[in-house]
């Protein structure tokens, strides 16, 4: 019955993602700023008939009315448009685009949790000692780090000073990877390239923690809070008069149940990681999504800035629909 | 009448102490206490007098900065304040086991029913076998006795109530199951905290009857704490009544009902709503003493229609009174109360 939910869930996302749609359709028009003048101011003298007929070729010269009609008809069949900067279809461009974005974010999530839980976990247990007030300490700094800042000291620190990792890009020249899914870590180990998996893991470090230390501050504080309240519920003094050890009280009995905050919170964060990190990528010469998007707004290519903005969407709506499908399994209490 | 069994458990001049920053707080001063193989012991008093506070110290289960600061206590003659976190947690649940107040917030929300009674069994290997990876039934015969006790407590169709989770249950169910999860590992006390406020009182019956058939089908004795005296004087057969941390009158139930000697036992007893006699309930005046604050000698005396200036000092001891002798399982019925001497000051 799971399914048949998630499926209602999933049709439930078309309206959304339609609202969306429209929302930044309308909204990019809205912006000063005329695309055909950007475009000609880079490419020198051009007369009135050649602006005309970029106009008429991308639409523009058409009411808004039928251009949002003519763009949810192509949506409709899947098809996200041409960028007008790039001459290329938008969704080439962004499939170009997003598996090194997906890595970059596994791996600062991956970093993220595996901080916050050993913090989150011994700070609550520890409640007040000084490991809890240096972690809570450190947390703090997570968060008010910008990311930046954090990674251009890490690069400064890592590739310039010790030269252990390298400072920008997602793998070698020389690596000579073959692309499969075009997350690099992975097609690696499919390909069992060595060489380009050493070179691609060590590419994605810095950018990773540097991105990832946001994230595992605030899901420590989060986890450390809820497992604070936990401890002191009737179900874990029970867990105790039980004969429980101190391990398992902490660990299956209380651990499980504070999933529940922390679940939804990470959820978010996987949301703002695919979205929200052309700073990151910028910083570490990253090819993702986020530094394609930020030229094509400057540009106003308004159909590449539709098309990523989609994709965010949807990358939110599924994130939260996976949240919601694990919180029936941490609190039976809950159904989809 | 003379009991010859030896003590199951003992508790000697328990002190348990509770930081505060208006100083330390003693939540439980110097009780003794007697338990015997089937009997059932009443510990009644007002909110916040440490009889929930007793039961704690017992199992080791005070949260810190909270202590046991003095006293012992004996299971079967062994000092159990001294052992170790990992010998405590082989008595915890399988020698001595607790039923708490609220059902539902005491059974974990996350975890299906059977399986919360079943980690008692495993967390004790009370189904013992070959080592780890070559006990295939091990799940199944704990899951057989898991049905069994389920069975016992009077949950019906247990086969799919094992399958449940606790919020799909009654109040009732959730209690049985919590009984249920105290009772698997078959221990030798069984300590009631409460067991019944939270319930419905015919649901309140129920749960009485139950746990009286397990006091005398296996000879659990019981620990049953309650503020409810007129519960506790149908279902013990002996009472200890608390006030701020001290036990003041202690007796076989007939000998405290009957012939009450403390004043505040005393009170406690008008307080008992009686069915077709129309008299009005007289509460007790005044309000349950703070902790950090307690008059010298006796605490009850603030509140105390016969108090004298004299209650303000000294301390005092528990007096043998009534008709029963010292036999009567924890060493007679006793009150601490200056009346009873005669308003003589204690020596020194």
């Amino acid at each position: 019955m799971r399914l048949v939910k998630v499926v209602e869930r999933l049709l439930a996302a078309i309206p959304i993602m339609l609202g969306v749609a429209i929302i930044v359709f309308v909204f990019m028009r809205l912006t000063p700023g005329d695309p055909v003048d950007i475009m000609m101011g880079q490419g020198g003298a051009v007369s009135e008939g050649e602006i005309e007929r970029l106009r008429s070729e991308f639409n523009l010269d058409k009411p808004i009315h039928v251009q949002l009609g003519l763009f949810l008809a192509d949506l409709a069949r899947g098809d996200l448009g041409n960028s007008f900067s790039k001459q290329q279809p938008v969704a080439k461009l962004i499939g170009e685009r997003l598996p090194a974005t997906i890595e970059l974010a596994f791996g600062a999530l991956l970093f993220g949790l595996l901080i916050a839980f050993p913090v989150g976990i011994l700070s609550a247990v520890r409640q007040n000692s000084l490991l809890d007030r240096l972690s809570m300490g450190g947390a703090f700094l997570g968060i008010s780090m910008p990311a930046f800042w954090l990674g251009i000291i890490l690069i400064l620190i890592f590739s310039v000073n010790l030269k252990w990792l390298p400072v920008q890009g997602r793998i070698d020249y020389d690596a000579n990877l073959q692309e499969v899914t075009g997350l690099y870590v992975l097609d690696s180990i499919l390909t069992g390239n060595r060489t380009a998996l050493v070179s691609s893991l060590k590419h994605l470090i810095l950018p990773s923690i540097s991105l990832g230390a946001a994230v595992a501050a605030i899901v420590a504080r989060v986890l450390r809070s809820s497992l604070l309240e936990i401890l002191r519920s009737d179900y874990i003094r029970l867990a105790r008069a039980k004969g429980a050890g101190e391990p398992r009280v902490v660990l299956v009995h209380a651990l499980r149940n504070a999933l529940i905050p922390t679940v939804t919170v990470v959820g978010l964060q996987v949301g703002v990681l695919l979205g929200g990190n052309m700073i990151v990528e910028t910083v570490f010469g990253w090819p993702g999504l986020g530094r394609l998007v930020v030229e094509a707004i400057f540009n106003r290519d308004f159909p590449l800035v539709q098309g990523a903005v989609m994709v965010y969407a949807f990358t939110f709506v599924a994130a939260s629909l996976v949240v919601d499908i694990l919180y029936t399994y941490l609190n039976p209490k809950i159904e989809l | 009448m003379t009991d010859p069994s030896p003590p199951l458990l003992e508790l000697r001049n328990l002190t348990t102490v509770f930081p505060t920053r208006r100083g330390e707080v003693r939540a439980v001063d110097g009780v003794n206490l007697t338990l015997r193989k089937g009997q059932i012991l009443g510990l009644v008093g007002e909110s916040g007098c440490g009889k929930s506070t007793v039961l704690l110290s017992i199992l080791g289960l005070i949260s810190r900065p909270g202590r046991i600061a003095g006293g012992r206590i004996l299971l079967e003659g062994r000092d159990i304040t001294r052992l170790s976190g990992r010998e405590m947690r082989r008595i915890r649940g399988k020698d001595i086991a607790m039923i708490f107040q609220d059902p539902l917030s005491t059974l974990n929300p996350a975890f299906l029913v059977g399986e919360q009674i079943r980690e008692s069994l495993r967390l004790h290997n009370m189904m013992p076998g070959p080592p780890w990876p070559f006990d295939r039934g091990r799940k199944a015969r704990e899951k057989k006795r898991v049905l069994e006790v389920m069975e016992q407590v009077g949950i019906p169709a247990a086969d799919a109530r094992y399958k449940a989770y606790p919020h799909e249950f009654s109040g009732g169910m959730q209690q049985r199951a919590l009984i249920a999860i105290g009772l698997a590992c078959r221990p030798k006390i069984l300590l009631a905290d409460e067991p019944t406020t939270a319930l419905d009182v015919t649901i309140q019956a129920q749960i009485i009857d139950l746990m009286r058939r397990i006091n005398q089908e296996h000879g659990t004795a019981i620990i049953l704490v309650t503020h409810d005296l007129g519960l506790a004087a149908e279902f013990c057969d002996h009472l200890a009544v608390m006030y701020a941390g001290r036990i003041v009158e202690i007796g076989s139930t007939d000998e405290v009902i009957e012939n009450p000697q403390h004043p505040y036992t005393m009170g406690l007893l008008r307080c008992i709503p009686t069915v077709g006699e129309r008299r009005a309930i007289e509460p007790i005046p005044g309000n349950v003493p703070d902790l950090a604050t307690l008059p010298q000698g006796c605490a009850f005396s603030p509140r105390c229609e016969y108090a004298r200036e004299v209650c303000n000092q000294g301390f005092f001891r528990l007096q043998p009174v009534g008709t029963d002798g010292p036999a009567g399982g924890n060493g007679g019925h006793r009150a601490r109360c200056l009346r009873l001497s005669d308003y003589r000051l204690p020596e020194g």
